[in-house]
């Protein structure tokens, strides 16, 4: 049995230890926005926060997770995952879509800290995220585009 | 399993809402289209995608358009919406037609229904060839006219005003003399009562008003909140996931399994050998993975590929000394070679490639009562429909395809036989009973899977006169045939796949003496399109030795394509647009970068781009800015197109600089992608996009912005650095 909070809601699971937060978000809790692309940490789709910071779930055991608290593309709120999401459908940046909880999580948590990024830092934060349609080019300008009504 | 009941519960009434919400869409009043038993998502608010779970139900023949009480339009869109823009671009066609205001416009994927929803262009139901809009321009447009048709008629009977004095403009009819007016969804029950008029007169282009304004895309919201559905994200009750254990070399057979401590797995319900391999069915992806990696598996390989990729190499070689077929031929390229001054020769080789979308390959679903439906991102459904119905041993009318949202595909799920369909249905007939299993491939499946693109070497001659003009042309394909053996061998002609010579044989410049050949291998590796087929290798091939040949006889890149271009004005349209817009002075620029120019058609589309790179610090080409400029016919959605091109430029991009799969012995080395490497954000060019005006028919996007960016970048690099790039990926490893 491990207790943690996901979105704000207490919630306990009862799956063997080493299963991947991901799969307990995925198949326990019925949190499908949350993607599975690699497995192994390598493309991001999986990017929720555990504690205000970006995690893989598809390689964090739950047992790990224990206490902590989780938030998904489902339960994102405030004013950058507002100005992020409305910056994505403005420049209509996904086309298959599937890596974008993924992006959009990143992007969120990369606004929180640093509220007017450079390509660069745009760059260092999004890396980790792959996007197989190479939306790239239009994921930078949403940033830009967010951290701007941000800073309005 | 347990969870605490709060969030659970806010899960459930979610779900609930969402169905209940669904089911109150209001019934029967339906304009040109009769549905059983489908769920209708009622929204409010902007154009958007309607997403159902559960895509039963029969529509009648003109089941194109459904024009709802609540004032929603919501066309079934008949090709797979996997990132190229169709579920947009089709629902736009209808919006045009119909004069509807585009908040009201809804889109929804068609289920498997060949006669219904059938690609025009290939006579079964699919998506791929960037036939989409092409292939749809005039059938949806006429869909949009005849339900516009139906409205105003009903407009007319209800206020006994003559048709012709009725207006519609943005989803409101009007007649101005009586001051009548009525939305849509005012007339939509008695409109569905009309006949629908057996000819319809669509607009003169100069009259569009959607098409060509790049509306917003209708699914850009739920992809932007994780709403989106996918196959992976299918519920269904009690469902099992399914990891099937894949032979180590292609078509090896299981002959022997300990299964003990799979069997030990807490969560594992069952596990069956199937032709693809063994299945486990587990409640959930982790214990299905982790009992799938406690299997001991015998595979019988007798018969299965061995060879290794350098063997595969000098097999190639020596084929291409063979005699070939002929693919092309004009004036007597062996006599111009011999007769030429300067003679230049290269050989190319192009690795294997896997597609890699981002959603691995998965498959939901169930039998129950006689009767099987499935639910996935299926992109020949016609050929899906027909190999479950087989595997199930089933009558046809007693399997159903849902088409969801593809993560992606690129080819891949263009199953010609139907695979992925066949493999979830064998893992359900396995279990002998009613079920609903969900397949699942992991990224090692997808990577391992096979079915990439094939590996293929190009052997180039080319010869100058005294002037260095380009007077013969020689270039041999060998390759693996990728429509052989499938529904579409009919293509083979002559001997000759067109999928392995297309973009070489109908080689645009004007040189007199040309002959492209062609030597068709047998490997025992599964191949399939991979996003723009051929063109991937006869775009590069071309490109870059044409270029080295106007380079060794003094000529700009640009220039000297150009005077190779004035038969062919809608080729040299796009160079010239692009050469516009990066203002192109020539090849070298200077700063430690350099140009390179490439201009390829494919499916009737035509791109030029322009790349500058720069010595990237792991001895790569940095790409730092593409230009590029596409001539698509009518521009039915400018933004969509820049999307795609944008999106071609980084996927091309990322396969010519990374990519490879290999084999050691038959088996598959690559893995994931920390060893088959995906182009990232940090490696992402700036780009710019100029689309043409044009009034020629619409034409495909989805896959001609990949052909030019891999011949631009090598021809950036050559001029950079000296080096011809030849044997793809440029960070090649292996051979």
């Amino acid at each position: 049995m491990t207790s943690f909070f996901v979105n704000g809601q207490s919630v306990i699971v009862d799956v063997d230890p080493d299963t991947p937060l991901l799969w307990v978000l995925r198949d326990e809790l019925k949190l499908t926005g949350t993607k599975f692309g690699c497995g192994i940490a390598q493309c991001g789709a999986c990017t929720v926060h555990l504690d205000g910071m970006p995690r893989r779930s598809c390689v964090t055991p739950i047992a790990s997770v224990a206490g902590g608290k989780v938030t998904t593309i489902e339960g994102i709120s405030g004013k950058e995952a507002d100005a992020v999401t409305r910056a994505w459908i403005a420049l209509d940046v996904p086309q298959c879509g599937y890596c974008q909880s993924g992006q959009v999580m990143t992007a969120v948590a990369l606004l929180a800290e640093i509220r007017e990024p450079t390509d660069s830092d745009i760059d260092a934060a999004m890396a980790g995220n792959v996007c197989r349609c190479a939306t790239y080019v239009r994921i930078r300008a949403a940033i830009h585009r967010a951290a701007a009504t941000l800073g309005a | 399993m347990r969870y605490l009941s709060t969030l659970q519960q806010a899960v459930l009434v979610t779900r609930r809402e969402f169905l209940r919400t669904a089911g109150t869409a209001g019934a029967g009043l339906i304009v040109s289209v009769k549905l059983g038993g489908l769920a209708w998502a009622q929204r409010s608010g902007a154009a958007s995608v309607i997403q159902s779970e559960d895509a039963q139900g029969t529509i009648d023949a003109t089941g194109f358009v459904k024009v709802s009480p609540d004032n929603t339009v919501t066309v079934m869109v008949k090709h797979l919406e996997m990132g190229q823009g169709p579920y947009t671009g089709l629902t736009t066609l209808v919006a045009e037609e119909l004069d509807a205001h585009w908040s009201q416009m809804r889109a929804q994927g068609a289920p498997a229904n060949t006669e219904l929803y059938k690609n025009l262009a290939f006579g079964i139901q699919g998506t791929g060839g960037s036939t989409a809009i092409a292939n749809s321009y005039e059938q949806m447009r006429k869909a949009g006219a005849t339900a516009r048709a139906m409205l105003v008629a009903a407009a007319a009977e209800e206020w006994g005003v003559p048709a012709k004095e009725i207006s519609v403009r943005k989803g409101v009819l009007r007649h101005s003399a009586s001051g009548e007016q009525a939305t849509f969804g005012q007339l939509a029950e008695r409109a569905a009562k009309m006949a629908p008029p057996n000819d319809v007169q669509l607009k003169d282009p100069s009259r569009f008003t959607l098409i060509g304004s790049s509306v917003g895309k209708l699914d850009s919201p739920e992809k932007s909140t994780g709403q989106a559905i996918y196959t992976i994200d299918v519920q269904r009750p009690d469902v099992l996931t399914v990891l099937v254990a894949h032979p180590p070399r292609f078509g090896a057979k299981a002959i022997a399994v300990d299964d003990t401590q799979a069997r030990a797995v807490r969560g594992v319900v069952d596990i069956k050998t199937i032709p693809q391999g063994v299945a486990v069915y587990a409640k959930g992806f982790w214990p299905a993975s982790k009992a799938r990696a406690a299997l001991k598996i015998t595979w019988d390989e007798s018969g299965t590929e061995m060879r290794s990729t350098a063997q595969l190499l000098a097999q190639y070689r020596a084929h291409a000394e063979q005699p070939q077929v002929a693919a092309s031929s004009r004036g007597n390229a062996q006599t111009a070679m011999e007769k030429a001054v300067r003679r230049y020769e290269a050989e190319y080789v192009f690795p294997y490639l896997a597609h890699a979308p981002m959603e691995p390959l998965d498959c939901a679903i169930e039998l129950s009562d006689g009767a099987c439906q499935a639910w996935f991102g299926s992109q020949l459904q016609t050929v899906d429909h027909m190999t479950i119905a087989k595997v199930m041993e089933l009558p046809a009318e007693k399997v159903g395809i849902g088409t969801l949202l593809a993560g992606g595909s690129f080819g891949r799920r263009a199953q010609p036989a139907g695979d992925l369909a066949g493999e979830a249905a064998a893992a359900l007939k396995a279990l002998g009973r009613d079920a609903s299993i969900k397949l699942v491939w992991t990224r090692e499946d997808d990577i391992r899977g096979g079915r990439y693109r094939p590996f293929t070497l190009h052997r180039l001659r080319g010869g100058l006169d005294k002037s260095g003009n380009i007077v013969a042309w020689d270039q041999t394909i060998v390759s693996q045939s990728i429509i052989k053996g499938s529904p579409f061998e009919m293509m083979i002609k002559d001997g000759v796949d067109p999928t392995m010579v297309e973009g070489a044989a109908d080689l645009p410049y004007a040189i007199a003496n040309l002959r492209v050949s062609a030597h068709a291998t047998e490997v025992g590796v599964p191949v399939l399109w991979w996003r723009s087929v051929g063109h991937t290798h006869t775009g590069y091939a071309t490109e870059t030795f044409l270029d080295e040949l106007l380079v060794a006889s003094g000529k700009d890149p640009v220039q000297g394509r150009l005077a190779l271009l004035k038969s062919e004005p809608r080729h040299a349209g796009v160079l010239k647009a692009v050469a516009n817009l990066a203002r192109w002075k020539g090849a070298k620029v200077g700063d430690g970068r350099a140009r390179g120019v490439a201009v390829h058609k494919s499916f009737d589309t035509y791109v030029a781009q322009i790349a500058e790179v720069s010595m990237g610090s792991n001895g790569l080409p940095k790409v730092e800015h593409v230009w590029c400029a596409i001539d698509c016919g009518v521009a039915v959605n400018p933004e969509v197109i820049k999307a795609q091109m944008e999106g071609g430029i980084g996927y091309g991009l990322g396969a010519v600089l990374f990519d490879e799969i290999t084999l050691d012995q038959g088996r598959v080395v690559q893995a994931n992608f920390n060893n088959y490497r995906m182009l990232r954000i940090d490696e992402m060019p700036k780009v710019d996009v100029v689309v043409i005006r044009s009034t020629e028919k619409p034409t495909g996007v989805g896959e001609p912005g990949v052909p030019p960016i891999g011949p631009a970048v090598a021809n950036a690099w050559r001029a950079l650095t000296g080096t011809s790039v030849r044997h793809l990926p440029f960070n090649r490893v292996s051979v």
